[in-house]
């Protein structure tokens, strides 16, 4: 019976059919799921920290404004994450749990720290660069609400994107320590962009089964490779050097070729060691904290409305 | 300083202090929900600063723009209402600061809309919608903290104790304020008191809070005359600016 609902499962995905919430799935499957959107909302969620870091220093009030646009819709990206991720039968609250006690992985990009505002930029022009490379290939998952909450990222982060790559434009247009910050932004946001497509091929535990449900569409390497070859030559046009040694145009493969990446550092983020994990746990947990008044209040005032309401009703029975 | 600038001025620096304020709960609520709602009210303050300002720095006709106003003033050249600038504190601080400026930019915007001056009409069509929205927000919660637990109910009471003196700025009535309601391009401030006592009046009823005894009103900033909290406040936001006077960003 098992063998047959998982075949037909099997057979339903490969013709590119989407699975709904109500839909037979085999475990694994809502267990990747699960996996995954979680880790992607936490990543919206934490990522706000180290841009929201610049909203009250944003240099002019016209990119305020725009700073505080993205990050609110970095929020509502983890809002609709949360959403998706609740249709596979898993609450919001145990899923920040989770993130509080650092059970929970995001997006190891934002364990550093944004230092001067062309890092605004950079996050912008290279992060959410390197996440539209990643996200768009979901917008056809197989799963249906994670594929339809993407297309609505997709379109927000491609968005936030060029925004990050303006701000970097305007700053290599700009005064010498306007260059010079972008510059040094780009220096430090460049490695650890191209890690954020995970490891490589021949290291990725979890890549097999996510392809052959048609959770991944292309491995890791296919879209580092990607990313790499449409952003050196942005970098270039605004007169920006990319920080790889090593980066060459190959003529046969019609590909760049990049230096060796840094695994032991990506592994030294992941497990705890970053710049900024400790400060990022820590901020949201405090926010967590702080908010629980802020929580029992809604609910203690939600139920005693109700109560008042239920009285009332039963008073004019 | 004409009158007309005074009152731009004062209009725009308010929006551009609670939006400053705002700003620093991205990432920082109680609930995800909180957090996309602040960020954006404070976005909606940052969008009717800039209205506000750069409409202000025509009238002044010295060629500042709504950047060199908010990022090249000093602090006693700032114009809000000291209730802004007070600190954020906790979520219930931030909500009570907020509720009782919203109390009042709901009959500003709304009497600003009347505007015999065109642009200021259209400006405050605007921000009348934007209002609103921030006043059911402010509200709504301040109901829910007041009804909620003992615990919330003696937070927001307590917000509420220290954020009522500084709310008279609100309501300043001098030359500039009288030349707006006499010239028909403006509002008379003092004359909003009314329908802002009326706003708080009912949310106290709803939220079973209590009006505290009278104190003296601390009054000061449509004169500069700020609290300590400012120029903190002003330090941060324009050190990019200030560092790097010849830079476009």
């Amino acid at each position: 019976m098992e063998m047959d609902l998982l075949q037909r499962f099997e057979a339903y995905v490969a013709s590119e059919k989407k699975i709904e919430p109500k839909d037979w799935m085999p475990d694994a499957y809502r267990k990747t799921l699960v996996r995954q959107i979680s880790q992607h909302a936490h990543s919206e969620i934490v990522g706000m920290l180290p841009e929201g870091n610049w909203i009250s220093r944003a240099p002019s009030l016209k990119r305020k404004a725009i700073l505080m646009a993205k990050v609110q819709d970095e929020a509502g990206h983890g809002l609709y994450l949360y959403s998706a991720c609740e249709t596979l039968g898993v609450e919001r609250d145990d899923l920040f749990r989770d993130l509080h006690i650092g059970k929970a992985k995001y997006s190891s990009i934002f364990n550093y720290p944004t230092l001067n505002w062309a890092d605004i930029g950079a996050v912008g022009w290279l992060v959410d660069g390197a996440a539209i490379m990643n996200q768009v290939p979901l917008c056809k998952c197989s799963y249906g609400p994670y594929a339809r909450a993407m297309v609505r990222v997709c379109k927000e982060e491609s968005f936030h994107q060029r925004q990050g790559f303006q701000i970097m434009m305007t700053l290599a247009q700009g005064t010498e320590a306007q260059k010079a910050m972008a510059q040094d932004a780009l220096n430090r946001w460049w490695w650890p962009s191209i890690m954020m497509f995970g490891p490589p091929d021949d290291n990725s535990p979890n890549s097999a089964q996510s392809m052959a449900w048609n959770i991944k569409r292309f491995s890791n390497d296919e879209l580092r490779q990607k990313f790499i070859d449409l952003t050196v030559p942005q970098a270039e046009l605004i007169g920006l050097t990319i920080p790889d040694a090593d980066l060459q145009w190959n003529e046969d493969t019609g590909h760049y070729e990049h230096g060796p990446i840094d695994w032991e550092e990506f592994n030294n983020v992941i497990a705890g060691h970053g710049p900024c994990n400790k400060e990022r746990l820590a901020a949201r947990n405090k926010a967590w904290d702080d908010g629980a008044w802020v929580r029992e209040a809604a609910a203690a005032h939600a139920e005693k409305r109700a109560q008042r309401k239920a009285s009332e009703e039963s008073a004019a029975a | 300083m004409s009158p007309r600038f005074e009152y731009l001025l004062r209009l725009g620096d308010d929006a551009l202090i609670l939006g400053q304020q705002l700003g620093f709960w991205t990432g920082h609520g109680p609930v995800l929900e909180e957090d996309i709602a602040l960020t954006n009210i404070g976005l909606d303050q940052i969008g009717q600063s800039r209205a506000w300002l750069s409409m202000a720095g025509k009238e002044e006709g010295q060629g500042r723009d709504e950047d060199r106003l908010a990022f090249h003033r000093d602090q006693h050249e700032f114009r809000n209402a000291l209730l802004t600038e007070r600190p954020n504190g906790h979520f219930g601080d931030t909500i009570a600061r907020q509720f009782l400026f919203d109390a009042y930019a709901v009959p500003l915007h709304d009497a600003l809309s009347r505007s015999r001056d065109p642009e200021i009409a259209a400006i405050a069509k605007k921000c009348a919608k934007e209002s609103a929205y921030h006043l059911k927000h402010s509200r709504g919660w301040m109901v829910r903290l007041g009804d909620g637990t003992e615990e919330s109910h003696g937070k927001i009471q307590q917000s509420l104790n220290g954020l009522l003196p500084y709310v008279g700025d609100l309501f300043v009535s001098d030359a500039s304020s009288q030349t707006a309601q006499e010239e028909g391009w403006g509002v008379d401030l003092a004359t909003l008191r009314p329908q802002w006592e009326s706003n708080l009046e009912s949310a106290l009823t709803e939220s079973g809070l209590e009006r505290p005894k009278a104190t003296p009103e601390q009054l000061g900033g449509r004169l500069g005359r700020h609290t300590e909290q400012l120029s903190f406040l002003l330090a941060e936001m324009q050190v990019l600016p200030r560092t790097h006077p010849e830079a476009k960003w």
